[in-house]
């Protein structure tokens, strides 16, 4: 595939130019050029007022025969028995892309002596469950769980995999697509299917978040995608379904896992872990100074919430980067988000977007923050964070 | 003549500016309102080679010409004056006097650890009774058979306190008037050299400024730099190399005035429209660049000299009169252009025309810089 | 200890604006940066070269323009720099990428460790690093916020969600890190000189041993369907008042009646 520029039609408007992300596109001759700098993203060919841009397709050199590969299955995360919040929110999301593809919907369990969360994923709508239980898998390794999902790939052949967006699932995701040859998309804020081509597509942000790419893996199964948390809702469970459950043996051995897991240290458990959270207090550099920050301890310890913290805050040395928010950090969405003396930098933005509310406090009136917030006082966060507490303590005390 | 900076200046110049952005420039208004030095910045500045720019690599330099320290100086400058007077004091005020007048074990002794980035230097001339009148040196240096006996006080040094390494000038032989002064190389921690008191100046308050106080120091007879009696010879070659240094730090100041005039002018909105639509800013804005840039190539033109090995004293000095004037005037512009901002110390503009007025006195007033440069005309 | 760190050159997305007209991003002046997380890495295999011995060699896949990337990585301490460079790995996608990469090691010879930033700030995928563990049959271990290395046990600390792992390989294992792992050195003036003088050579796809089917756009499964800005949330309302008290109490009076806390 490639793009291409009919120069005959091309008036050189030069709307190309700035249209493309990757600043591949340039003027010669009053004519545009694109340069080796091309990702064949497309952003051009919208842009051009006359059409003179196309994109052309080309033969996939490898052809495999699609109609083989059935289902939607998503990855059931898991950790001491619990099942992670995210593997639900994408059977839900999962169960809608089966539906709509007349197909069913999977749920993958690996683990050590967790058939019992069978139940919690049928109850969320999964048609199906594989289950591969070993000693060697009771924790997760990269070696071990990769092995697994691609054998269960090449047998059952899946058309749609979903994987929580997770440090494991990120972990996991590329090394398994790998393995089979296929196409990831990582860290999708919304799923879909694409009308044209009847293709699962996958929406992300990059560029940081100032730009929202859609991928689609036309010739390659599975069409795999690592999904943001929090990003689409639980579903609401239905505890009296049940499903087949298809138990597969681990062909795993221990010394196959080059990784040993020695020991999981728990720096936070409610303090900071900001993916699980209902309520986030975020303070950015405009709180003036680290001791400032009680406030926002203060505010989200009033609220049940838990502390986050711009990328500046932490670079700064002010709080520590398990609570940093942004498209380098972590990605949330809770319920509420509180952003305060946080100017609303698009990476920051693109970190707690999903949120369902947000509230910004900031003396900037021009700060972006307030472009994205739901509600929002400019001011003093010196004088407005002290006047909340008071006012959610009163609150709570009646 | 070549116009444009090479490649290697040009990669030069990209490093201290990404140093001098991210580094620098964070702290400075900071600095400013603390009066406070900061020594991770030089040691950070030091460990990236920055003192050792144009020094050869025998002495732990890296062997580049002086338009790239040059280069280094304005780009320090621009982010905060004060950091680029602590190099420039360094090295040109002390490293650049033992390179060219001092022993090769002073060298290897002395002018390793300033271009390794180890140490910072100072130069000891100004007394409270000699400024201008440099050779009215009250200092006096006692020979006693193996050392000196030093014995007096300068006042407004540049990195007093916290240098390791500071050449000093002292008379020797008061019989013999400006031929009886000689130079010496002091360390910090000798017995009897203390520091006086902290000069709380109008700007530049991230450079230490500060009085040496020496009762019957002992320096060593292998301390003298050059001979006896050269010391002012010594002291005035120094300063027309340091020259170029200050009128680096001016300019510097001046680019940072403008580039913050330039982008205020486009933001602040009066009579529905930027006030940089009225001619009146951008007329001023024009005569604001055109001053810079032609501080700029004087500057330039006398480091180029001193790279060809060329007599520059005269253009050092017409570089540093003529930068230091207009980085007045243009800071001063800048404030005007602010308006009542311009006034405020939340702005950062009040603060570099409280810096650039300094560029106009020290290291020779701009009076005596017309007086070398109307010396060199009339000759 | 060789050591092989994979840089990528991109655009400082953190200073790239959104046209609020056309809607569009604006990438004139937007300087061209080594991506922050692989100096992270770079920081870290200068760290174990100076505790161990050994050589760094850096790497990347780009257009000619990613050289400059390649000095800044000498300048700052690297030993070697290979630029590989190709028209035939265009519009290659994470998957095609990494396998050009894997390549280009695979001709290096022996390597101990590769270390890579956790994602690059433009493709955002975090996706290389892992693929090209893949490709070379390598142990990985990803969001790395410290290493230690004794002999060949490689023990590191792993980014979690509520924490961090403690985890326990051996060499060879390629690791990508995150940037609470160190603080980056800068490069120094010797560097720079030394940097603009060096020879880095380009390898192109006849100067490996690849399969032209997995480059470039043949060899990338996933294709970008469409690029658009995201969509703006609805601004909201500013709640006015004449003290800071005030508009505290109107704001927590609205979220506790619309019980959103």
């Amino acid at each position: 595939m490639a793009v291409i520029v009919n120069k005959e039609e091309c008036i050189g408007c030069s709307a190309c130019i700035s249209a493309c992300p990757f600043g591949a596109m340039v003027m010669e001759a009053d004519k545009a050029c694109i340069t080796d700098a091309c990702t064949v993203c497309g952003a051009c060919v919208d842009t051009c007022p006359v059409n003179a841009i196309t994109k052309e397709s080309e033969q996939a050199a490898v052809k495999i025969d699609k109609a083989e590969y059935k289902d939607v299955w998503v990855f059931i995360e898991q950790i001491d028995g619990q099942v992670k919040n995210v593997s639900h929110e994408l059977l839900g999301e999962g169960r809608k892309l089966a539906d709509a593809m007349g197909e069913q919907l999977a749920g993958v369990i690996i683990g050590d002596e967790v058939e019992a969360l069978s139940k919690e994923v049928f109850a969320s709508g999964a048609d199906k469950v594989y289950l591969v239980e070993a000693s060697e898998l009771k924790n997760y390794s990269t070696d071990g769980y990769t092995t697994v999902f691609a054998g269960l790939i090449n047998t059952y052949k899946p058309s749609v995999i979903l994987i929580g967006a997770t440090n494991d699932g990120r972990d996991l995701g590329p090394r398994v697509a790998c393995r089979v040859g296929t196409g990831l998309t990582a860290d999708c804020t919304n799923l879909g299917i694409d009308e044209q081509t009847g293709l699962v597509a996958w929406t992300r942000p990059a560029f940081g978040g100032n730009i929202m790419a859609t991928i689609l893996c036309p010739e390659h199964r599975p069409q795999m995608g690592t999904v943001r948390p929090k990003v689409f809702k639980r579903p609401e469970q239905d505890f009296s379904k049940s499903g087949e459950i298809i138990r597969v043996a681990s062909k795993v051995k221990g010394q196959g896992i080059r990784t040993r897991l020695l020991e999981l240290v728990k720096v936070c458990t409610t303090s900071c872990n900001l993916e699980e959270a209902e309520i986030i207090v975020s303070g950015g550099r405009g709180m003036g100074k680290p001791e400032n920050f009680r406030l926002i301890e203060e505010l989200a310890d009033v609220l049940g919430g838990v502390v986050g913290a711009s990328r500046a805050v932490v670079d700064a040395g002010w709080k520590p980067h398990y609570h940093q928010v942004g498209q380098t950090g972590k990605t949330v969405g809770p319920k509420v988000y509180f952003a305060c003396g946080i100017s609303g930098a698009i990476q920051h933005v693109a970190g707690m977007s999903s949120s369902d509310i947000i509230i910004a406090i900031n003396k900037d009136a021009d700060a972006p923050i307030f472009k994205v917030a739901d509600y929002g006082i400019i001011g003093d966060v010196a004088e407005v964070l002290p006047a909340l507490i008071e006012e959610f303590k009163k609150a709570k005390a009646c | 003549m070549q116009i444009n900076l090479t490649d290697e200046q040009k990669i030069m110049q990209k490093l201290v500016r990404d140093f001098a952005e991210k580094e620098v420039a964070p702290g400075a208004a900071e600095r400013d309102e603390k009066e406070e030095f900061s020594r991770e910045i030089a040691d950070a500045m030091g460990e990236m080679g920055f003192a050792g720019i144009c020094f050869p690599e025998k002495y732990g330099g890296a062997e580049a010409d002086v338009l790239s320290y040059i280069l280094a100086v304005e780009e320090l400058s621009r982010a905060d004056s004060g950091v680029g007077i602590t190099l420039s004091a360094t090295v040109s005020l002390c490293g650049w006097p033992i390179y060219s007048f001092g022993t090769e074990e002073q060298k290897q002794k002395y002018l390793v650890p300033l271009a390794e980035g180890a140490k910072l230097g100072a130069f000891g001339l100004t007394e409270p009774n000699a400024g201008t009148d440099a050779a009215g040196q009250q200092t006096i240096a006692e020979f006693k058979d193996d050392h000196y006996l030093l014995n007096g006080s300068k006042i407004f040094i540049t990195n007093a306190g916290e240098a390791e390494i500071y050449v000093v000038f002292a008379m020797t032989d008061r019989s013999k008037g400006v031929k009886g002064i000689s130079a010496f190389i002091v360390e910090k921690g000798m017995p009897g050299f203390s520091f006086g008191k902290k000069e709380h100046k109008m700007g530049i308050h991230s450079s230490i400024t500060n009085e040496l106080i020496f009762q019957d120091v002992k320096v060593p007879k292998g301390n003298l730099l050059g001979k006896e009696g050269e010391g002012f010879k010594i002291a005035m070659a120094t300063l027309d190399g340091g020259r170029i240094g200050v009128a680096a730090q001016a300019l510097g100041i001046a680019q940072a005035a403008l580039d913050y005039a330039v982008k205020y002018s486009k933001e602040r909105v009066q009579f529905g429209k930027p006030i940089a639509a009225n001619q009146a800013i951008a007329f001023m804005l024009a005569d604001m660049a055109t001053k810079i840039d032609a501080a700029r190539l004087l500057v330039y033109r006398a480091a180029c000299l001193k790279d060809l090995g060329l007599p520059y004293a005269k253009e050092a000095a017409m570089a540093k009169m003529f930068a230091s004037d207009i980085a007045m005037e243009v800071t001063s512009d800048a404030v005007q252009i602010f308006g009542g901002y311009g006034y405020s110390r939340e702005y950062p503009v009040e603060r570099l025309m409280r810096d650039a007025k300094i560029t106009q006195i020290y290291e020779g007033t701009n009076q005596v810089q017309r007086m070398v440069i109307s010396g060199s005309i009339l000759r | 200890m060789e050591i092989v760190v994979c840089v990528k050159q991109v655009p400082d997305t953190t200073e790239v604006k959104i046209d609020s007209v056309t809607n569009t991003l604006i990438r004139q002046g937007v300087p061209s940066i080594v991506n922050p997380f692989d100096k992270h890495a770079l920081e870290a295999a200068l760290q174990l070269k100076e505790k161990h011995g050994g050589k760094v060699t850096v790497v990347t896949m780009g257009p000619s323009q990613a050289k400059d990337a390649l000095k800044e990585c000498v300048a700052i301490g690297a030993d070697e720099a290979i630029l590989v460079s190709d028209r035939a790995f265009g519009g290659a996608d994470t998957l095609a990428t990494s396998y050009t990469l894997a390549c280009a090691i695979k001709k290096l010879g022996k390597v101990d460790m590769i270390i890579c930033g956790k994602q690059a700030i433009d493709g955002d995928t975090a996706q290389v690093g892992p693929e090209m563990a893949e490709h070379l049959d390598m142990a990985q271990v990803t969001c790395v916020s410290k290493i230690e290395v004794e002999g060949n046990q490689v023990k590191v600390e792993r980014e979690h969600e509520e924490g961090y792992e403690v985890v326990e390989t051996q060499i060879p294992v390629l690791l990508t890190v995150i940037k609470s792992i160190n603080e980056p050195r800068f490069p120094t003036i010797k560097g720079t000189m030394k940097a603009n003088k060096k020879e880095i050579p380009t390898w192109t796809a006849d100067d490996m041993e690849v399969d032209p089917g997995q480059l470039g756009l043949k060899g990338s499964p996933t294709q970008v369907r469409r690029i658009f800005t995201p969509p703006q949330r609805v601004q909201g309302e500013i709640i006015k008042s004449d003290t800071a008290r005030e508009a505290a109490a109107i704001l927590a009076g609205k979220l506790l009646t619309a019980k959103i806390v």
